[in-house]
């Protein structure tokens, strides 16, 4: 309810500062901007809303709009390994590193990627699970080895289910309304995460638009998680100690002889 | 029924930890072996980073360790003074060992030198356990006295070397130098593969010294209460990778299962013990050999790093 009442001000907003506006633009809201980790915490769904708004001298389109909807959670380097024979073992021979690849990233769209938008195109808009690098050189892009440890990257990341491609998780409610589901799993990690909403027609990027959310841990797992960073000494010892008592306590009340 | 772990960063089901880690301190409990080798690699497979993994199992294995020395002190089976060279030793070869641990962190070779060590250190000592055992099994049914008692003035030279130490509780007499190395080795290998080394620690005072097997685990008990009490809080303080959590699920299926194992170990004879014990570790051995020379279903594998958590 929350994200319907801050849509419906952000388009009245709108509506009273775009007196002229020259193209679409985009106006997108998320039902949530916070998901709280408890202990019964098993992941969470949100919901980003969003209007494609029409000025009075914006030009008729022969084509219908599209819409990109892209989660990127944060951002880590990540080592992919590749194992290789030698002699009768199989050891980890090469390696290559990303860096600052979203740990957790979702593309949701109303029809497949490749009917909205060209290859060269959806690289250059970082549309896409392939393409979240900023300023990759073309020639490093399709090189083979790259490629290579991308598409394992990407494979065992959307096998872990924190990346994820849905070609029908944009559903438009009218011409210019439409709503995406953002499924955020029990293991995405904590953190901001940016959502990037992006406006196409006839394969050209129209509007863009971002906002966020975050996940964080509250309660007695937030306490806990800043106990053993702030003072690990004393969390260590409240380790150790419950361990030996619970030790104990199980040798008592188990004792026969 | 499922739980979020703070520090791990993920839910998992509460009963099958349960079951797990009263499955390991059972065996734990049974053969006076830490279980560290058994848990940690199934809590991987359960996709807990690693680091997590290592330093939390550290905590559950100093809790149920824990009712274990209790159980054996009250039955007298424990030798303090043994299990206090045992510890001396141990801190010496552990500080060398994460000294190595690091060294071959940085050459990017540590997955290869942890499996290897696995696999010939299991398959070595699993094999060369089997072996035994079967043979004196052999000999008993023959007849023949099963194992070869130990005479007076018939000692194994490395005993008769200086500095010698009367053992009551162990019915030993020898030499500290070759418990003390034996301590520092274990320290170090406990160091470098994130396990206690009980595994190592019971068959050698078996073998080498002619310790009674009652008094050997509740000992090696001992030594791995201390060492992995210790670990607990260096894990703590310098990676903050201790899972409170997870470590109290774990103890309490751990230290129910270690109850029932340390009560299973007094029906059980020297000879099955052996066999058993022999049976574990060589299998360790052999799965972590057949990682090594299977070809891989899938060549690759992501490592976030440890900081990401």
């Amino acid at each position: 309810m929350k994200g319907f009442r801050s849509l419906a001000a952000a388009l009245l907003l709108t509506s009273i500062a775009a007196t002229a506006p020259r193209a679409e633009t985009l106006i997108a809201s998320v039902s949530s901007h916070q998901i709280q980790i408890s202990s019964n915490y098993t992941g969470d769904q949100l919901t980003v809303f969003g209007l494609v708004e029409r000025g009075g001298r914006t030009v008729a389109r022969g084509d219908p709009y599209d819409i990109v909807v892209t989660v990127r959670g944060p951002q880590r380097m990540l080592i992919v390994r590749e194992k290789e024979r030698l002699g009768p073992i199989w050891i980890n021979r090469t390696q290559r590193r990303f860096v600052d690849r979203p740990i957790f990233l979702m593309v949701s769209s109303n029809r497949p990627l490749n009917e909205i938008v060209n290859e060269d195109a959806a690289r250059r808009d970082r549309i896409g699970l392939a393409n979240t690098q900023r300023n990759l050189p073309p020639e490093l892009y399709y090189e083979e080895s790259t490629v290579r440890f991308r598409q394992a990257l990407i494979r065992i990341l959307e096998d872990k289910g924190l990346y994820a491609q849905d070609e029908r998780g944009v559903t438009f409610l009218s011409e210019t309304l439409f709503s995406a589901p953002i499924d955020v799993p029990a293991t995405a990690p904590t953190g901001s995460y940016e959502i990037e909403i992006a406006l196409y027609s006839g394969g050209a990027m129209l509007a863009r638009q971002t906002t966020n959310f975050e996940v964080i841990k509250t309660g007695i797992e937030q306490r806990l998680a800043t106990g053993a960073h702030d003072h690990p000494f004393l969390y260590g010892l409240a380790t150790a100690a419950m361990a030996l008592l619970l030790g104990w306590l199980s040798s008592v009340i188990f004792r026969r002889d | 029924m499922q739980i979020y772990l703070p520090i791990a960063e993920l839910p998992i089901s509460i009963l099958m930890v349960l079951g797990l880690s009263g499955a390991v301190g059972f065996i734990s409990g049974l053969f006076g072996v830490g279980g560290g080798f058994l848990l940690t690699p199934l809590l991987i497979f359960l996709d807990i980073p690693p680091a997590v993994a290592v330093a939390t199992v550290a905590a559950q294995v100093a809790g149920s360790s824990m009712t274990g020395v209790l159980t054996y002190w009250r039955r007298k089976a424990l030798d303090l003074k043994l299990g206090s060279v045992l510890v001396g030793g141990g801190i010496i070869g552990t500080v060398f060992g994460v000294l190595f641990f690091n060294s071959m962190r940085r050459l990017g070779q540590l997955d290869l030198v942890i499996t290897l060590s696995y696999v010939t250190l299991f398959t070595i000592i699993g094999g060369l356990m089997l072996y035994d055992a079967l043979r004196s099994a052999l000999r008993a049914k023959a007849g023949k006295p099963a194992r070869r008692r130990r005479q007076a003035g018939t000692h194994p030279q490395w005993m008769k070397l200086p500095w010698r130490m009367r053992f009551h509780s162990s019915q030993l007499y020898a030499s500290v130098i070759p418990i003390a190395a034996l301590a520092i080795v274990i320290g170090f290998i406990g160091a470098v593969l994130g396990v206690g080394g009980g595994f190592i620690l019971v068959p050698a005072l078996i073998y080498f010294f002619r310790i009674p097997p009652a008094v050997v685990v509740g000992t090696s008990l001992f030594q791995i209460l201390v060492t992995m009490t210790g670990a607990t809080m260096l894990h703590a303080v310098t990676n903050q990778s201790v899972d409170l959590i997870l470590a109290a699920l774990l103890l309490v299926g751990g230290v129910i299962g270690a109850q029932f194992g340390g009560r299973a170990a007094r029906n059980l004879n020297v000879d099955s013990f052996r066999l058993l014990l022999a049976l574990l570790i060589l299998s360790v051995g052999l799965r972590f050999a057949i990682e090594l020379f299977i070809p891989p279903s899938d060549p690759f594998s992501v490592v976030l790093p440890e900081s990401a958590r």
